[in-house]
């Protein structure tokens, strides 16, 4: 029923890639693939709704040649290209739907191509919640148009007016001869059509949607569970060797010497070395982790002193300018009329990404050109990063992204692509490189370590009035105050991103970057505060909140939670959090026991309550709920990277502690409509309360401040012991 | 003005199950390769290969063999990613020589179908969309088999227990434990 191309294959014979094509050379591209086909390009031809993120939030050096492209094919199916790629989030199911709906033709007939730089769209990257509130808009643009374009191709066909014509699951019929009527298919057949229409149309309001909006089980899931389903580490080519790299002990080591002899003298091993890059190559994986284990290598180990414990009076120490994220009045003055001020200081360790897929990539160079297979969440990227390091134009280079086993943000950095291009290229062989897990908790660019410090007051009547909050290395996302506070200011004190040499080892993006460790500060302040204030937290959060929406999923969770009002500690365990991600509102409850003697934090129950508009595929976005309230209770309970003079601890599921089957709550979730509003993001939302929750709900049960993040049963043990 | 209180962590102890290991040393690279023929039934075929008996039974079924649907994930038996069935019982193939197999009976996900039928844990993986990016799922599959083959008709907490050390990072848990469940309702305490 569903085809996903595949990426060895069916296209091998094409040898020819080119990126950043013209017009000219990708319409011949597509005639190449025979069939029918409309390509729908806008160059200067999109609405101001879709202008509107792509300027803002793509930059503004974004290529302006095409932005998506349908292929209507002689047997009525059409193709649909798209630059982002499918991790699991889901938007092999969700574009497939908005595009359907769009165009009136059967979910059924979609094929979906993705992530592929020869035959999709350019595109930044699949991140940050983006794909279907961002990218859909395309999408939906583009089927629009192209749909206009077939009704006048088939009012000539027919003779008919265009107002007169229906389209209806691939046909277009005359409205009053509904015998006259003609297959999509066949008004393209043999035909490359570029034609655009005078004034676009207006998209479909939702209240007519029969597709978009109805939950779809996910499209790939039959190729995932025969193991069809192909990861970049499943292609195989002839002749392909697999490749393992000498990698130093730990981070900012000096390589003093190293002995390669053995491994020469091995059979069927090649030792490759190209500048920095030592690595041995042999056709079987096993048999190149072997050779790596006879080269004997000795380095100069770093002595910074910086560890998992060291490491936030370090980032103090070096945090950069602040860079004010949202303020009203001066928090100064607002301090004059409190009551009662809390001062606090939060902590989050770094966390890593760990998707069961580690990195891994496929190069093949041939000449003046390269092929590259990746595991990445940024396939143009890694098209300039390899033509940069090949030295080789960047349309000769092409990059095809097959399943991804999980991203998370961690897949955007994409070394293991560079690495497998550079030893292609010397060795003359397509070169795999998979990393083991070591070298991916190794490689990782983790969520950063951070630091915030809150100091609050309320006045007399239990009011907010100033709130001061400083957060370091998180970020800012998520940050942003939404509360009715008339004196608060929100400081930055760097961002996510690499900040160079103060960061022991690659930072980047995490899930909601910035947002869980912003959230978690922001709501354990906020029930300490309701606590002075002798009020129940829920009430204490209401009393401050003017935004419907907000109030709407702090409603819809309370209710489907059964909250009853308490001031806190109440002894019950009960949580609560909320916040605003990737314009998505979205609140949490939790349920937990928290055992004295062991520290062990039992999370029984959590509830979550979204408002993220429209809804594409309310099945993908309840099981994006539910998915990131599991990987949450990880960075809440157990994750954090222990490390040492550049050196990892963790470097594997025994030591770093991902959520398991045993740690699963009961999780009830709640989609808030909100059917006027356009598609928010639904990949990372839910996340966001789950350090908050948590926290608040040991804070509940037991009055111990949890102050940082992960709540491992000691710090849990030892917050009891100085409760206060 | 504010001073950090910065706790001991303390490294969970964990007790892990850990699979058998047949001393395969990838590192000792002095040991003499043994080509052997080895003879196993894989997918309800018989197949003879001739192989250094102590490669790890994963790499000779993705590589040699060509069958990719037990994937590599943590090369330590820690993951749960490389399960295969071994005469019905799910174990992790990173830690397995090949030898191990000889005369024994090998399933992987590719031969779980028969007849083009899928197995009925397949089909309720699907219609409880019981997986996002997939990497885990064949192991996930083959682990419930096993579990099903030992235990038809496992209480929920039984599935818990028994699936606890095949991670998954997308956090499908919720929806493997339904899946399971109904494969088993389905299967009516019969044969998986």
């Amino acid at each position: 029923m569903t085809r996903k191309e595949n990426f060895v294959g069916k296209e091998s014979s094409v040898t020819a890639p080119f990126a950043s094509l013209s017009r000219r050379e990708f319409l011949k591209r597509m005639g190449l693939l025979g069939g029918g086909l409309i390509v729908y390009c806008t160059i200067g031809g999109l609405t101001a709704q879709a202008r509107a993120p792509r300027d803002g939030y793509l930059g503004s050096n974004v290529p302006t040649n095409f932005n998506a492209f349908l292929r209507i094919g002689i047997d009525n199916r059409v193709t649909c290209f798209v630059g982002k790629i499918e991790m699991g989030q889901g938007p092999i199911t969700s574009f497939a739907q908005m595009l359907a709906e769009e165009l009136d033709i059967a979910y059924e007939s979609v094929d979906m191509v993705m992530g592929d730089t020869n035959r999709c769209p350019w595109d930044a990257g699949t991140w940050g919640s983006l794909s279907t509130r961002y990218y859909g808009i395309f999408v939906k643009e583009a089927a629009g148009e192209v749909k206009g374009v077939l009704k006048e191709l088939a009012a000539e066909r027919l003779l008919c007016p265009v107002k007169r014509l229906v389209t209806e699951n691939g046909l277009i019929f005359d409205r009053n001869r509904p015998m006259s009527r003609v297959t999509y298919g066949e008004l393209t057949t043999g035909k490359i059509i570029e034609r655009h229409l005078k004034d676009l149309p207006s998209l479909k309001p939702a209240s007519e949607y029969t597709i978009s909006g109805r939950p779809y089980l996910r499209r790939d899931a039959f190729e995932k569970v025969t193991g069809k389903a192909q990861y970049t580490a499943d292609i195989r080519l002839p002749g392909m060797v697999y490749a393992r790299i000498l990698r130093p002990p730990a981070h900012g080591a000096r390589r003093l010497s190293v002995d390669t002899s053995t491994a020469e003298r091995m059979k069927d091993v090649q030792v490759i070395r190209d500048g920095d890059l030592i690595a041995v190559l042999h056709p079987h994986p096993d048999g190149a982790a072997k050779a790596l284990g006879s080269i004997k290598a000795n380095f100069d180990l770093p002595d910074t002193g910086i560890n998992d414990q060291t490491i936030f009076n370090h980032l103090l120490a070096n945090a950069p300018e602040p860079v004010v994220a949202s303020e009203a009045g001066n928090p100064k003055e607002g301090e004059k009329k409190a009551a009662s001020i809390i001062e606090e200081t939060y902590l989050n360790s770094y966390v890593s990404h760990a998707p069961m897929e580690p990195h891994a990539a496929m190069a093949s160079v041939d000449g003046n050109k390269a092929m590259v297979w990746a595991s990445t969440q940024t396939p143009f990227n890694v098209q300039s990063l390899v033509a940069q390091t090949l030295g080789l134009p960047v349309e000769n280079v092409r990059v095809m992204v097959p399943f991804v086993g999980g991203g998370f943000g961690g897949k955007s950095a994409s070394v293991q692509a560079i690495e497998a291009a550079r030893l292609a290229k010397r060795s003359g062989n397509p070169v795999m490189v998979n990393w083991t897990r070591e070298e991916e908790f190794f490689f990782d660019t983790f969520r950063p370590a951070a630091v915030v410090k809150i100091r609050s007051g309320i006045d007399g009547a239990g009011r907010m009035s100033f709130w001061d909050y400083q957060v370091y290395f998180a970020g800012k996302r998520g940050c942003q105050n939404f509360y009715e506070i008339p004196h608060h200011r929100e400081a930055v004190y760097g961002e996510w991103r690499i900040e160079p040499g103060i960061h022991p080892f690659a930072v980047g993006p995490w899930r909601a970057p910035a947002a869980n460790t912003n959230i978690y500060a922001r709501d354990l302040q906020m029930n300490i505060m309701a606590s002075m204030a002798g009020k129940d937290p829920l009430e204490f959060r209401l009393s401050h909140l003017k935004d419907k929406r907000m109030r709407g999923v702090l409603t819809a969770a309370a209710k489907q939670f059964g909250w009853t009002p308490s001031k806190t500690p109440s002894g019950r365990g009960y949580g609560i959090s909320c916040g605003i991600d990737a314009e998505t509102y979205v609140a949490s409850m939790a349920e937990v026991e928290v055992d004295r003697s062991s520290g062990m934090i039992e999370v029984k129950r959590v509830v979550c309550a979204q408002d993220m508009g429209q809804v594409v595929n309310p099945q993908g976005a309840v099981i994006q709920m539910e998915g990131c309230i599991t990987m949450g209770l990880g960075y809440a309970l157990s994750e954090e990277v222990h490390f040492s003079n550049g050196r990892l601890l963790d470097v594997n599921f025994d030591t770093y502690d991902i959520p398991r089957f045993s740690w699963l709550p009961k999780i009830e979730t709640v989609i808030v409509p909100n059917p006027t509003l356009a598609p928010k993001g639904g990949g990372e939302p839910a996340i966001v309360c789950m350090g908050g929750v948590l926290a608040t709900a040991v804070y509940d049960a037991t009055g111990a401040k949890m102050r940082q993040l992960p709540m491992t049963p000691q710090r849990v043990k030892s917050a009891l012991g100085k409760k206060g | 003005m504010f001073s950090l209180s910065i706790l001991k962590h303390n490294r969970p102890a964990k007790i892990l199950t850990r699979p058998l290991v047949t001393g395969e040393n990838p590192f000792n690279h002095r040991r003499l390769e043994m080509i052997k023929t080895i003879q196993f039934n894989l997918n309800d075929k018989p197949h003879s290969i001739e192989v250094d008996h102590e490669r790890t039974l994963l790499w000779v079924l993705r590589t040699d063999l060509g069958l990719t649907g037990a994937k590599f994930g943590c090369g330590e038996g820690l993951c749960g990613a490389c399960t295969v069935l071994v005469d019905d019982e799910a174990m992790p193939s990173c830690q397995i020589s090949v030898e191990y197999v000889a005369g024994r009976e090998v399933k992987t996900i590719e031969g779980l179908e028969s007849n083009g039928q899928l197995h009925p844990i397949q089909r309720a993986f699907i219609k409880y969309d019981a997986l996002q990016c997939g990497f885990c799922t064949s192991g996930m599959i083959l682990k419930a088999y096993s579990l099903l083959v030992s235990n038809p008709m496992p209480t929920r907490d039984q599935i818990i227990s028994e699936m606890d050390d095949n991670l998954c990072r997308c956090g499908a848990h919720v929806r493997i434990i339904q899946a399971i469940q109904t494969a088993s309702e389905e299967l009516k305490g019969g044969r998986p």
